[in-house]
C-alpha cells in the first residue's frame, strides 16, 4: 500500500499506509492525523483538509480544478504549494508523498 | 420566555425535516440558528451546487432543496430565530431552559441538535497580533458603511463579498483590494466592475499579495502586504477589511456536557438520543457505528429523533404511528384539504 507521510510539525511526523483509490484527506482522517479536520467530509465546500505539498511532490501530481483553487482562497495561510486533501487520490505513484499540516484550519 | 415542546438548533435540511416530523405528530417546535438565513451549509456552502442524491430527487441544488423543505413545513407556522447562537441549557425539574447570546430565551421538554459541524463564524487573519484591533479597524463584515466614508479601506479576499464590497465602497472612500492570486471567483459582472474602476483609479488592486503585518500602537497606521516573491509592500490604511468565508467552530456546545468524539456527539440509533436525557443530535453532527454524512440519513435520524421527543413533550399519552396517506389527524395538521 502506498505510504503518505505528514508533517505535523517541527518535531511530529507519521507515515501511514492508505489504499489506492483513497483520498489523503481521508486516510488522515482514518488514522487520526492530527490536524486534518475535514468539516464538509470531502465535498470541496470547506477548506479545512489543506495541507502543503512538497516542492517534488507537487508538480508530480494531477493539477487542480478552478474549484479547489477558489476553495484555498478561504484556507488559513494559503501558500503556491497548498492542495486541499480531498482531492488529492492516492494511488502507487504517489507512494512516499509527504505534506506538510497547516499550523491550524481556521 | 418562549415555551415549546422542542427547541432545534440549526436550520440546515436535516433540522428543516425534523420540523416537518415533529409537525406532524403533534409537536411544537422553535429553530435556531447563527446564519442569518435559513438553509445551513446547503445555502451557505453549495447553493448552486447540483445534490444527486437525494431520494426521488434526481437533481437539486442546495437552494432548491431548502426551498422545497421550507414549503414542506410551511402548514406547522415554525419561528425561525436567525443569527442567534443557543449559548447555555439547562435542566430544570424535567424542562430545558436555553438561551441564546441575543438573550432569547426557550422552555422546552427536549433539545435536537441538527447543528452539522457547528456555527459558521467569518474566517480571519492568520495574523494573530491583529486581533485586538478586531472591531475597531478589522473587520470581518460591514454593519455600518458610513464609517468608512472619506477613509481608507483595504479589503482582502478575491470572492464576492470582497468584490462586492470593494465596489460598493469605492463610491465614498479609497479602496485597496488585496487577494491572494490573479484570478478573482466572484461573479464575472463585479471582475469587469473592479477592472473598470480599476482603469478609472478608482480602485488599486494587488494580487498575489498576502497580509503579512499590522503598524501602529494603538491604532493601525500602515499594513505590510507580503507577494508571492517575498518582496513586501507598505500601505497606509484606516480599516481592514477580511473575506474569506466562513468556518463552522462547534462553539458552546462543546461546553453542555454531553459526550463528544472529536467535533460530533455519539448517539445511540434507536432514537438518536445523546447521553443527556431529553436532547437529541442528528444530521452531520452526530456519531454512531456506519454513520454516513448524507442528508437522507439526517433525514431517517430527524424522523427517529422526533419520535423520541414525544414522550417529553406529553408523558401521560401513548404515541400511535400514524402514516401521512391515511390519517386524517396527520392530513390536519399538515393543512391538507379533501
Amino acid at each position: 500500500m502506498p505510504k503518505i507521510t505528514f508533517i505535523i510539525d517541527q518535531e511530529n511526523t507519521q507515515t501511514i499506509e492508505v489504499a489506492s483509490g483513497l483520498t489523503v484527506m481521508e486516510g488522515a482522517v482514518q488514522n487520526d492525523i492530527p490536524g486534518i479536520d475535514a468539516d464538509c467530509g470531502g465535498g470541496m465546500a470547506c477548506a479545512t483538509c489543506h495541507v502543503y505539498v512538497t516542492e517534488e511532490w507537487f508538480n508530480k501530481m494531477p493539477k487542480k480544478e478552478d474549484g479547489e483553487e477558489d476553495m484555498l482562497d478561504m484556507a488559513f495561510e494559503p501558500k503556491k504549494n497548498s492542495r486541499l486533501s480531498c482531492q488529492i487520490i492516492v494511488s502507487d505513484e504517489l507512494d512516499g508523498l509527504t505534506v506538510n499540516i497547516p499550523s491550524k484550519q481556521g | 420566555m418562549i415555551k415549546t415542546d422542542t427547541l432545534i438548533i440549526g436550520a440546515g435540511p436535516v433540522g428543516l425535516f425534523c420540523v416537518h416530523q415533529l409537525g406532524i405528530i403533534g409537536l411544537k417546535c422553535e429553530v435556531v440558528d447563527n446564519l442569518d438565513k435559513i438553509g445551513g451549509q446547503c445555502i451557505e456552502l453549495y447553493p448552486d451546487k447540483p445534490i444527486y442524491d437525494i431520494p426521488a430527487v434526481p437533481e437539486c441544488t442546495g437552494e432548491e432543496l431548502t426551498n422545497n423543505l421550507i414549503e414542506q413545513i410551511k402548514a406547522f407556522k415554525t419561528n425561525f430565530h436567525l443569527n442567534e447562537r443557543v449559548e447555555e441549557l439547562k435542566k430544570v425539574d424535567k424542562k430545558w431552559f436555553i438561551k441564546t447570546n441575543k438573550g432569547t430565551e426557550f422552555e422546552a421538554s427536549s433539545i435536537i441538535i441538527a447543528a452539522g459541524v457547528g456555527s459558521f463564524e467569518p474566517r480571519k487573519f492568520p495574523t494573530k497580533e491583529i486581533e485586538k484591533y478586531e472591531g475597531k479597524q478589522i473587520f470581518y463584515s460591514v454593519k455600518d458603511k458610513k464609517i468608512f466614508k472619506d477613509k481608507s479601506v483595504t479589503i482582502f479576499g478575491g470572492g464576492d463579498s470582497a468584490l462586492d464590497w470593494a465596489i460598493e465602497l469605492a463610491n465614498i472612500a479609497k479602496v485597496i483590494l488585496v487577494h491572494r492570486r490573479d484570478d478573482f471567483r466572484g461573479m464575472q459582472a463585479s471582475i469587469d466592475k473592479l477592472n473598470e474602476l480599476k482603469e478609472e483609479g478608482k480602485i488599486e488592486v494587488y494580487t498575489k499579495y498576502q497580509l503579512d503585518s499590522v503598524k501602529g500602537n494603538n491604532k493601525i497606521e500602515n499594513i505590510n502586504i507580503k507577494h508571492d516573491d517575498e518582496s513586501m509592500k507598505e500601505i497606509k490604511t484606516d480599516y481592514v477589511l477580511g473575506f474569506f468565508g466562513l468556518i463552522m467552530k462547534l462553539g458552546p456546545i462543546a461546553e453542555w456536557g454531553l459526550n463528544l468524539d472529536k467535533k460530533t456527539i455519539p448517539v445511540n440509533t434507536e432514537g438518536f438520543e445523546t447521553n443527556k436525557e431529553g436532547i437529541f443530535a442528528i444530521g452531520d453532527i452526530c456519531s454512531y457505528p456506519g454513520k454516513l454524512k448524507l442528508i437522507l440519513s439526517g433525514f431517517h435520524e430527524g424522523a427517529l429523533a422526533a419520535r423520541g421527543c414525544f414522550k417529553y413533550a406529553k408523558p401521560d399519552e401513548k404515541y400511535r404511528f400514524e402514516f401521512t396517506t391515511s390519517s386524517k389527524v396527520v392530513k390536519d395538521r399538515l393543512g391538507v384539504k379533501e
